[in-house]
C-alpha cells in the first residue's frame, strides 16, 4: 500500500499556514457555466450534487406541506382527491428517498470534504465522478418523465401486484430509479478506492477521520446492494412490459418474493442514508468540543458492523406479510443486534462531551438536535423490531413518524450540521449565526410537533397512505399539520440566509471553528487542488492537544508538480524545524 | 407516564393484548430513561463544559474498555429480554385454539366479505359471538390488503395466492373498527369494516337470518351482489358521483360515451359494463373499473340488474 511506503521514509516537510487571503480558489479557476458541467473537480461535482439534491429537497418537502395540508381535515372530498393525494405521498417518499437522502451525505458533501480529508487533490476517477453525476440527473429525467405522463401511485415501495396492475408511469419511474442506482455503486466504487490509494502521507488507518469511515462503511453497502435494486426492478419492468410472471399471481408470480427483493436492498439502503450522517457528528463534536472523539475505533469499527449486520435484517419489514415464521424470529433477533452498534455510537458521542471545552454555534446544535431526535427514531425502532407489538404496530402513523425521527430527525439534521459546519470552507463566507440559531430551534419545534403526534395516533391504529381518516384522529392530524408549517419557516429562514451570506455573506477565515482536521488547513474556499502541497500528517484529526502549527505540514520545496505555490504561506519563523520529519 | 402509555393505545378487548399493552409500556419506560438519561447528560455538559476562552484545554480521554463493555452490555442484556418477551407474545398471536370458531374473509378493491359456516355472507361487518376464540382464514380477490383490528392488536397481509389466518377472541358484545393496512389504490382510506361482536345466542339468530347468497328475491339477490361486491365504493345509490357514475336512475338513462357515442342504460350494456367494462367508457370517467369475468355468473348478472331497474 501506498502509505506503507511512505510511513517508512524520511521526509522533507515545512510549515504551510493557509493564506486567510486567497487570490487562486476553485471558484476562480475554470468559471462560467460551461467550465462548471463539464469539470472533473470532485468539489465543483459536489456542489452540483447539493444544488440538485435542495432542488429535491425544497420540491419533496412543497408535496409533504401539500400532503399535511389535505390532513387537517379528513373529509373524504378536498382541494385534492384519492388518487392526487395517492400520487403526492408516493413522489413525496421516492424523491427524499432516491433522490435527496441518498445522494445528499456521500455525493454531496462527501464528494466535496473526502478527498480534502484523505489530503488528495480529488477523487480516485475523477471523470467517473462526472459521469456519476449525469447518470443521476439522467435518473432524474426518467422520473420527471413519469411525471408529465402519468404519475406514480404505487408508494415508494413499488408492492406488487399492485405496481404490475397500476395505470401509473412505473415503468419510467423504475428506469429512473434503476439508472440512479448506477450512480450510487460507481460513487461508492470510487469512494473505496480513493480512500485505499490516495492517502496523504501519514494518513494511516487510525488517523482516518470518522467521517471517512463512515463513508467507506456506506460505499460498500452501496456497492453490495444498490445491484440487488437493479434486479429487482429489472424483474419489475420485465414483469409490467413483457408479462413474464415473477410476482404477480395473476401470472403465476409471488408478491411476497417482491418483498424480500425489495428490502434486501432497501434495509441496507437506511444505511446508506444514516452512516454518513454518523461521519459527520463525529467531525462536529470534536471540533466544537475541542477534544480527541471519545472510542475512536468504537465509533468506526460500530459503522462497519452496521453495515454487515443491516444485510441481515431486511425481513423485519415483512413480519405481517406472511413470511415464515423461523424467518421472522431470526429477523426480529438480528434487528436487536444492530441497535447495539448503534447505541454505542451515542453513548460514545456524549462520553466525548465530558470536559471537552463546547461551544454551541450552529453546526452543534445540530448535532444536540440529532443527538435527541435519533435517540427517539432508535428507540423507536426497538418498538418496532419487536414482534408482538410489530404486529400491531408496522404500517401504521407509528411507523411514519419513526422513519421521520430516522431519516429527517437522523441523516438531515446531521446533513444541516454538516452544511453549516463546511459552508465557510466551501463558499469562503460566514453566515448570519443568529438566523442559523433561530432556524435550528424553529426547525426542532416544528419537527417535533408534526411527528410526535404521529407516534399516538399510530399507536391508537390510524393506518399510514390514508387520505382520510375517522374523527377520533382529527387532533393529532392537525397539530401535525400546524408543525409542518413551523418546519416550513424554519426552512425558509435558512434559505434565506445561507442566499444572503452566498452574495453579502462575511469572509471567512481558513479555519473559523479552530479545527484540527485537515480539510481545515486549505484556505476558505480552498485551492482548485485543494492543497498547493501535498500535506504530511503526523497526528490523527482529533488531537486537539498538539500544537496548531504541527497540522498544517507539507512536503517542502516540491510545489507537487504545478508551478510555485503563491497562495500559502511557509511564513513559520521555526521553519527549519520542520525541515526534515520521518514519519512512523 | 402510565396514563400517557395507556393513552396512546386503543382499548384492549382481545386476551393476546395484554402481553403486546404491558411489553409497550416496558420499551416506552426503558427509553424513556434513556433518553431523559442522554438529553441531561449532554444539556448538562454543554453547561459545564461550556468553552470559556478560545484556549482552552481538553484532557486527552481516548477510550476506556470498561465503559464500552458497560454500554454495550447492559443494552444487550434489555434487548434480548425484549426480544424474548415479544417472541412469545407473538406465537401466542399464531397459535390458534382448537375451538376457534372459522370465518372466511375475501379482501378485494375495496371492501371485505366476511362468509361463515352456513354459506352466509355479509359485506363489511364481520359478526363474531362473544367469549369464543374466532380465526379468520383471508385471502384477497386482487392487490395485496392487510386486515388490522387495533383494539384486538392484530394485522395480518391478505394475499392473493395464499391463505393466511390471524385469530382473536373478543371477550365483550361491541363493536371495534376494522382498517385496511396495507396500500391498495384509491380508496385505501375508505376499506373500512367493523367487528360486530354479540352474545353468543344472540349470534345464532343473527347467522340463521343472515343472507345467504342464491337466496331470496332477484332483487334482494342483485342487492346483495351490489354489497358484496363493493360495487358502492365506486358508484353511490344517492346520486353523488364517485370513481363511477351513480346508480341512481341507472336504468334506461341516456349517456355520452368518451367516444362521442350515445347509448341508453339496458340489460345487454349493463352486462357489457360488467363484464368488459373497458368497451365504453363513460364520457367524464376514466376506465377504472376491473372486469367481474369469472366472478359473476348470468344468473348473478340478472339479479344486479333487475336491482338496478329499481333504483330511481
Ligand atoms: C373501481 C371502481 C369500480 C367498481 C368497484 C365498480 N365499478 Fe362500475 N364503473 C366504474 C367506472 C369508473 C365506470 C365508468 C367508466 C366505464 O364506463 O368503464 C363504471 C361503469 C359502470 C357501469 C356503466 C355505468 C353508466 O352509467 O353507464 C355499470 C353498469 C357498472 N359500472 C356496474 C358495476 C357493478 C355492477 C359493479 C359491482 C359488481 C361495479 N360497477 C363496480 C368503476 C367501478
Ligand atoms: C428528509 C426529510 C423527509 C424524508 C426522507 C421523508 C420520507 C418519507 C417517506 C419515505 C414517506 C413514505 C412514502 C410512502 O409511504 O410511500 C413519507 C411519507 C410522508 N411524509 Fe415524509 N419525509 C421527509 C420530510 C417530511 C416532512 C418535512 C413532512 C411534513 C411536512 C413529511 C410528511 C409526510 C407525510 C404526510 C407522508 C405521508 C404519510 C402517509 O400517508 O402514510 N415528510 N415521507
Ligand atoms: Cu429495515
Ligand atoms: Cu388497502
Amino acid at each position: 500500500m501506498a502509505t506503507a511506503e511512505a510511513t517508512t521514509k524520511t521526509l522533507k516537510v515545512q510549515r504551510f499556514k493557509p493564506s486567510e487571503n486567497p487570490t487562486n480558489t476553485y471558484l476562480t479557476d475554470e468559471k462560467g457555466v460551461w467550465a462548471w458541467m463539464t469539470t472533473v473537480d470532485h468539489k465543483k461535482i459536489g456542489i452540483m450534487y447539493l444544488v440538485a439534491v435542495a432542488f429535491f429537497f425544497a420540491l419533496g418537502g412543497f408535496l409533504a406541506i401539500a400532503l399535511r395540508t389535505k390532513l387537517l381535515t379528513g373529509a373524504s372530498i378536498d382541494f385534492i382527491d384519492a388518487d392526487a393525494y395517492n400520487q403526492l405521498f408516493t413522489l413525496h417518499g421516492a424523491i427524499m428517498v432516491f433522490f435527496v437522502l441518498v445522494p445528499s451525505i456521500p455525493a454531496a458533501l462527501g464528494n466535496f470534504i473526502m478527498p480534502m480529508q484523505l489530503g488528495a487533490k480529488d477523487v480516485a476517477f475523477p471523470r467517473l465522478n462526472l459521469a456519476s453525476f449525469y447518470i443521476y440527473v439522467v435518473g432524474a429525467i426518467f422520473t420527471f418523465i413519469a411525471l408529465a405522463l402519468n404519475g406514480l401511485d404505487t408508494g415508494w415501495t413499488f408492492y406488487t401486484p399492485y405496481s404490475t396492475e397500476s395505470g401509473s408511469s412505473v415503468i419510467w419511474v423504475t428506469t429512473g430509479v434503476f439508472i440512479l442506482g448506477f450512480s450510487s455503486i460507481l460513487t461508492g466504487t470510487n469512494f473505496i478506492t480513493t480512500i485505499h490509494k490516495l492517502r496523504a502521507p501519514g494518513i494511516t488507518w487510525s488517523k482516518l477521520p470518522l467521517n471517512i469511515w463512515a463513508l467507506y462503511a456506506t460505499s460498500v453497502i452501496q456497492v453490495l446492494a444498490t445491484p440487488v435494486l437493479a434486479i429487482t426492478l429489472l424483474l419489475l419492468i420485465m414483469e409490467r412490459w413483457l408479462g413474464i410472471g415473477i410476482f404477480d399471481p395473476a401470472m403465476g408470480g409471488d408478491p411476497v418474493l417482491f418483498q424480500h427483493f425489495f428490502w434486501f436492498y432497501s434495509h441496507p439502503a437506511v444505511y446508506i442514508m444514516i452512516v454518513p450522517g454518523f461521519g459527520i457528528i463525529s467531525e462536529v463534536i470534536s471540533t466544537f468540543s475541542k477534544k480527541t472523539v471519545f472510542g475512536y475505533w468504537a465509533i468506526a469499527l460500530s459503522s462497519l458492523a452496521i453495515a454487515f449486520i443491516g444485510f441481515l435484517v431486511w425481513g423485519h419489514h415483512m413480519f405481517t406479510s406472511g413470511q415464515s415464521a423461523v424467518a421472522t424470529t431470526v429477523f426480529s433477533f438480528l434487528t436487536f443486534l444492530v441497535g447495539i452498534p448503534t447505541g454505542i455510537k451515542i453513548f460514545n458521542w456524549v462520553a466525548t462531551l465530558y470536559k471537552g471545552s463546547i461551544k454551541m454555534d450552529t453546526p452543534m446544535l445540530y448535532v444536540f438536535i440529532f443527538l435527541f431526535l435519533f435517540s427517539i427514531g432508535g428507540f423507536t425502532g426497538i418498538m418496532l423490531g419487536t414482534l408482538s407489538v410489530n404486529i400491531h404496530l408496522h404500517d401504521t402513523y407509528y411507523v411514519v413518524a419513526h422513519f421521520h425521527y430516522v431519516m429527517m430527525g437522523g441523516t438531515l439534521i446531521a446533513l444541516l450540521a454538516g452544511l453549516h459546519y463546511w459552508w465557510p470552507k466551501m463558499t469562503g463566507k460566514m453566515y448570519n449565526e443568529r438566523l442559523g440559531k433561530v432556524s435550528a430551534v424553529l426547525i426542532f419545534i416544528g419537527f417535533n410537533v408534526t411527528f410526535l403526534p404521529q407516534f399516538v395516533m399510530g399507536s391508537q391504529g390510524m393506518p399510514r397512505r390514508y387520505y382520510n381518516y375517522i374523527d377520533q384522529f382529527a387532533p393529532f392530524h392537525q397539530t401535525s399539520t400546524i408543525g409542518s408549517y413551523i418546519l416550513g419557516v424554519g426552512f425558509l429562514i435558512m434559505l434565506y440566509y445561507l442566499l444572503h451570506s452566498l452574495f453579502r455573506g462575511e469572509k471567512a477565515p481558513a479555519n473559523p471553528w479552530g479545527s484540527r482536521a485537515l480539510e481545515w488547513q486549505a484556505t476558505s474556499p480552498p485551492d482548485f487542488h485543494n492543497f498547493g502541497h501535498t500535506p504530511v500528517v503526523i497526528h490523527g484529526p482529533y488531537d486537539y492537544h498538539q500544537p496548531m502549527e504541527e497540522f498544517q505540514l507539507g512536503i517542502a520545496v516540491d510545489t507537487n508538480g504545478h508551478g510555485k505555490d503563491t497562495h500559502v504561506e511557509p511564513d513559520d519563523p521555526e521553519l527549519d524545524k520542520w525541515k526534515n520529519y520521518s514519519l512512523g | 407516564m402510565g396514563r400517557l402509555f395507556d393513552f396512546m393505545l386503543p382499548e384492549a378487548k382481545s386476551p393476546t393484548a395484554d402481553s403486546t399493552d404491558a411489553l409497550f409500556h416496558f420499551i416506552n419506560e426503558v427509553s424513556l430513561v434513556l433518553l431523559l438519561g442522554i438529553t441531561i447528560a449532554i444539556i448538562y455538559f454543554a453547561v459545564k463544559y461550556r468553552r470559556r476562552s478560545k484556549d482552552d484545554k481538553t484532557p486527552v480521554i481516548t477510550h476506556n474498555n470498561a465503559l464500552e463493555v458497560t454500554w454495550s452490555v447492559i443494552p444487550l442484556m434489555l434487548t434480548l429480554v425484549i426480544f424474548w418477551w415479544g417472541y412469545t407474545g407473538w406465537l401466542n398471536l399464531r397459535a390458534v385454539p382448537d375451538d376457534a370458531y372459522e370465518v372466511k374473509v375475501t379482501g378485494f378493491k375495496w371492501a371485505w366479505n366476511f362468509e361463515y359456516e352456513n354459506g352466509a355472507v355479509s359485506p363489511n361487518e364481520l359478526h363474531v359471538p362473544a367469549g369464543r376464540p374466532i380465526k379468520l382464514v383471508m385471502i384477497s380477490r386482487d392487490v395485496l390488503h392487510s386486515f388490522y383490528v387495533p383494539e384486538y392488536r392484530v394485522k395480518h397481509d391478505v394475499i392473493p395466492n395464499r391463505y393466511t389466518y390471524v385469530w382473536f377472541e373478543a371477550e365483550e358484545p361491541g363493536e371495534s373498527q376494522v382498517y385496511c393496512t396495507e396500500y391498495c389504490g384509491t380508496s385505501h382510506s375508505m376499506m373500512l369494516a367493523k367487528v360486530i361482536v354479540h352474545e353468543p345466542e344472540e349470534f345464532n339468530t343473527w347467522l340463521a337470518t343472515a343472507n345467504i347468497p342464491g337466496s331470496g328475491t332477484p332483487v334482494e339477490q342483485g342487492k346483495a351482489l351490489v354489497e358484496t361486491n363493493a360495487c358502492q365504493s365506486c358508484h353511490s345509490l344517492d346520486g353523488s358521483d364517485l370513481i363511477g357514475p351513480s346508480f341512481k336512475g341507472i336504468w334506461g338513462r341516456e349517456e355520452l360515451m368518451s367516444d362521442g357515442t350515445t347509448i341508453t342504460v339496458d340489460e345487454n350494456y349493463i352486462r357489457e359494463s360488467i363484464l368488459n367494462p373497458g368497451a365504453k367508457i363513460v364520457d367524464g370517467y376514466q376506465n377504472q373499473m376491473a372486469s367481474y369475468q369469472g366472478l359473476l355468473d348470468d344468473d348473478q348478472i340478472d339479479a344486479i340488474i333487475e336491482y338496478l331497474k329499481t333504483l330511481e
